[in-house]
């Protein structure tokens, strides 16, 4: 499978908990904002300027050198009407596309299934950490869920003769049966796609090297692993990575964690682009970074509670660069119960990224035909 | 003793525990089904674990203060107790009244809550939310020390009623308001933490509880309907009356001890499985002054639940521990047993830090190709070390079999691991390969490496993920 011209790839960035829009892209001239924010508020002498009324959390400087350079989509006011506070059922909406039912299948699972109907690939999609993410569950669609690239395999404490045999079994046992329910159903497919992708994906480390040196961190180690399967040209056409653990949940001592945690996902995004640069790769891949909503335009004292109206970053050479999307109001008056009001709807987002970055009917993908943004360049 | 009751016995232990040896099922089965099931409901009535000597080969088990070692020491309890019933029920609520290590000034308070759960979690619902709204850790965990008079954080409240004691909604209908979120995080405000002597130069202290008056917002509030100057013991009073606790509690205690669910924020809309059974638990809600132990009773003495073998998928814990527990060698203390319990992580459930306040999301979403990647690697690792205890023990049972034919060894092999069944298409491969390998002689040099290959299938397969 070559061919001169490469399928446009996606990589997704999860940043759970609700990242704090207010103080990522900070309005930092913006009275209000030092109003709102008498203590969880980034001082504005550190705020790193975009133009004279917005500007980057300090610690985004890595993030700041691609905008300068043209290759950052900053989607400001990005949520979905009558907003969910829970992380869950907000993560879920972002997840499913569905505001007003509980979903059970991702808009990337229907995209995979809509790209590939007959999962000839089972590498189409390949998430890294412990878990898969409900965006990328849909019905009989493979998707490889890898918690470290360099061991992935199954029945990998056997004898090599042994587990040839062994092997051989397994994947007679695992082949799909009528009349046994379908989670066994469910479990025989897992089953073999895992014995399909292991199979593939042990390659892509051993034919990697870089100069890059990334981050401890998982969410660098996994972005590494992204890029090692990306530039081993396997076909793989979307990447996913979540930050752990509801990290950016800062309902208090925000101002310390938050730093932190912009100041690695910031190295870790910049890292990752050189490496696809270095690699030659940066032609077909966007990165998508979001979170399920934003906090609350009031802090608490110490932290900021559960919001709407977040902010999302698209990243590549194929990205107009720039602010899309308006910065919602901090006006009384404009907030809804106390959040920011969202002015694009996600699903806007995702049908600009699936119609003219992948080439997608993005309707029946995300449920819906929604305002598309202007921020892929192809 | 009737095969049919040891496979009934095998049933109850992997959901009641962490599963048994053949050995401990025939004992218990000659003690009798419901026998059994009032000796798990009591847990206090049988020794609990010998810690002096444990602390003397791991001495940090003394104290507990990080997450690993807690992992360690849980790992040890599942496989190790004799009340197998008082970690069940620990796990249970450690999943629901979720408290995550990553946000704690302090390890050991996450182990103080299992504690309290491990003591309490068969007791009253409402001295179990008692607890938690009391619990530093919980507090801390929700911010709630951060919620004060006039200026509420509402994350406790919120949880409280639609992950804690209530749930979203149920019959098409919401339990609560907008506003009920809001009343009870006013009426828990002046719930805090205090004692938080600095953490330098002596490390990590234990926070306490501590109530101030000054900070509680002492205005009428309406909650539920029902107006009054609301303290938090009265939220927790009025929401564990509520028809919504009761549905709240049993449907959890089905999802984990009889069947998989759908998950938690699909309630309000999606009905239960087996309606009657959840009418037998509300009643024994009720009538029993909201007692967890009595609604196990009638679950686990119901014929629903006996006969929903094999109907949910095991969870990350109950794969490793009653792995374990079978393949024996961890009853004494000793080197190698952290990186064992790493397992449980790897396979997706980080013990003490759940992913979310949501806790896991269970049945087939703990299976993904990575996780059932781990599953089966770990289980056909274990089982083929034909130096360990427990796997000698069922390469003897299995010798013992009369007529030892490629069938009958994959038959014993299935009983021994707890009376597994396996589909026709599948013990077919098995008996095949069996037949390949040659004429079967237990006296034979390669008997038991033949015997732990077919349990290494076996914990392969699609249907050893199901308890």
């Amino acid at each position: 499978m070559t061919s001169t011209k490469k399928d446009p790839v996606l990589v997704i960035l999860q940043l759970s908990g609700g990242n704090d829009a207010m103080n990522t892209i900070v309005p930092y001239t913006n009275p209000l904002y030092t109003d709102n924010r008498p203590i969880v508020r980034i001082p504005t002498e550190t705020v790193i300027p975009i133009n004279d009324t917005i500007g980057f959390n300090p610690n985004m400087g890595p993030i700041k050198d691609l905008y300068d350079a043209g290759k950052v989509a900053i989607i400001q006011g990005v949520g979905y009407p009558n907003p969910s506070r829970s992380h869950f059922r907000s993560m879920d909406i972002w997840h499913t596309c569905e505001p007003d039912k509980q979903g059970t299948e991702g808009w990337l699972g229907r995209t995979v299934k809509a790209m590939d109907p007959k999962a000839e690939n089972v590498l189409t999609c390949v998430n890294f950490g412990r878990g898969l993410p409900r965006a990328l569950v849909s019905p009989g669609v493979p998707i490889a869920s890898v918690g470290n690239l360099e061991t992935y395999g199954v029945l990998t404490g056997m004898e090599e003769e042994e587990r040839m045999e062994a092997l051989d079994l397994f994947s007679r046992i695992y082949s799909p049966t009528i009349g046994r329910g379908a989670v066994v159903d469910y479990l025989s497919s897992t089953g073999m796609d895992a014995l399909k992708g292991a199979d593939i994906l042990k390659e892509a480390p051993l034919k990697y090297s870089s100069s890059i040196e990334y981050g401890g961190d998982s969410v660098a180690q996994y972005m590494r692993s992204i890029v090692q399967v990306i530039t081993a040209n396997l076909g793989v056409r979307v990447l996913y990575t979540t930050a752990p653990y509801n990290s950016f949940d800062t309902h208090a001592g925000e101002l310390v964690t938050h730093a932190k945690l912009w100041s690695n996902v910031s190295q870790t995004v910049s890292d990752f682009y050189a490496d696809l640069v270095e690699h030659n790769a940066t032609d077909n891949v966007i990165l998508l970074v979001f979170t399920e909503f934003g906090r609350r335009v009031h802090d608490n004292g110490s932290g900021s509670d559960h919001g709407s109206g977040g902010i999302a970053f698209v990243v590549g050479d194929h990205v107009a660069g720039g602010l899309h999307g308006e910065y919602p109001s901090l006006a009384d008056n404009k907030l809804l119960e106390g959040d920011l009001q969202f002015n694009n709807d996600f699903r806007g987002l995702y049908s600009t990224i699936l119609e003219d970055w992948m080439g997608m009917d993005a309707k029946p993908l995300v449920g819906g035909s929604f305002e598309k943004l202007a921020f892929i360049n192809k | 003793m009737a095969t049919q009751d040891i496979a009934l016995m095998a049933h109850l232990m992997r959901r009641a525990g962490f599963g048994a040896t053949y050995d401990e099922l025939q004992a218990r089965a000659a003690k009798g089904y419901e026998a059994t099931v009032e000796e798990l409901l009591h847990p206090e009535n049988m020794p609990d674990i010998q810690m002096d000597l444990l602390e003397r080969c791991f001495i940090d088990w003394k104290e507990i203060n990080n997450i690993e070692t807690n992992q360690t020491y849980w790992t040890y309890r599942m496989v190790n107790t004799q009340r197998p019933l008082e970690e069940k029920i620990a796990l249970f609520w450690h999943g629901i009244l979720v408290v995550g290590n990553t946000k704690c000034e302090h390890g050991r308070q996450v182990k103080n809550q299992l504690d309290r759960f491990r003591h309490e979690g068969l007791g009253s619902f409402k001295n179990i939310l008692m607890g938690l709204a009391s619990d530093p850790a919980m507090l801390y965990y929700l911010d709630n020390q951060m919620s004060h008079k006039g200026a509420i954080n509402e994350n406790w409240g919120r949880e409280l009623l639609e992950l804690f004691a209530m749930g979203v909604g149920m019959d098409d209908k919401p339990n609560y308001s907008e506003d009920d979120v809001k009343v009870a995080a006013r009426a828990f405000t002046g719930w805090t933490i205090g004692n938080s002597i600095p953490r330098y130069p002596y490390g990590r202290y234990l926070n306490n509880f501590y109530y101030n008056p000054n900070d509680h917002d002492n205005e009428q509030k309406t909650f539920l309907g029902e107006t009054g100057n609301w303290n938090g013991e009265d939220i927790i009073e009025i929401a564990c009356k509520q028809p919504s606790a009761a549905r709240f509690v049993a449907r959890h205690l089905y999802n984990f001890f009889v069947a998989d669910e759908p998950q938690v924020p699909a309630w309000q809309k999606t009905p239960p499985r087996d309606m009657a059974l959840i009418k037998q638990m509300e009643k024994a809600y009720f009538d029993n002054d909201y007692e967890v132990r009595s609604m196990l009773r009638v679950l686990f003495n119901s014929q629903s639940f006996k006969d929903a073998r094999f109907a949910r998928v095991k969870s990350p814990a109950e794969v490793v521990a009653s792995t374990l527990k079978l393949v024996g060698g961890w009853d004494t203390p000793k080197p190698g047993l952290q990186l064992i319990s790493n397992e449980i992580r790897y396979m997706g459930q980080d013990l003490l830090n759940p992913p979310t306040v949501e806790g896991w999301h269970t049945g087939s979403e703990w299976i993904d190709s990575g996780t059932l990647v781990e599953r089966i690697n770990f289980c056909a690792d274990q089982l083929g070390d034909t130096s360990k205890p427990g796997v000698q023990a069922i390469i003897k049972r299995v010798a013992a079999t009369r007529g030892l034919t490629p069938e009958t060894l994959v038959s014993a092999c299935l009983e021994a691991l707890g009376h597994y069944e396996l589909p026709k298409e599948t013990r077919d491969h098995l008996t095949t390969h069996v037949r390949k390998g040659g004429a079967l002689n237990p006296a034979s040099a390669d008997f038991n490496t033949r015997v732990s290959q077919v349990l290494q299938l076996i914990v392969s397969t699609q249907e050893y993920q199901f308890a």
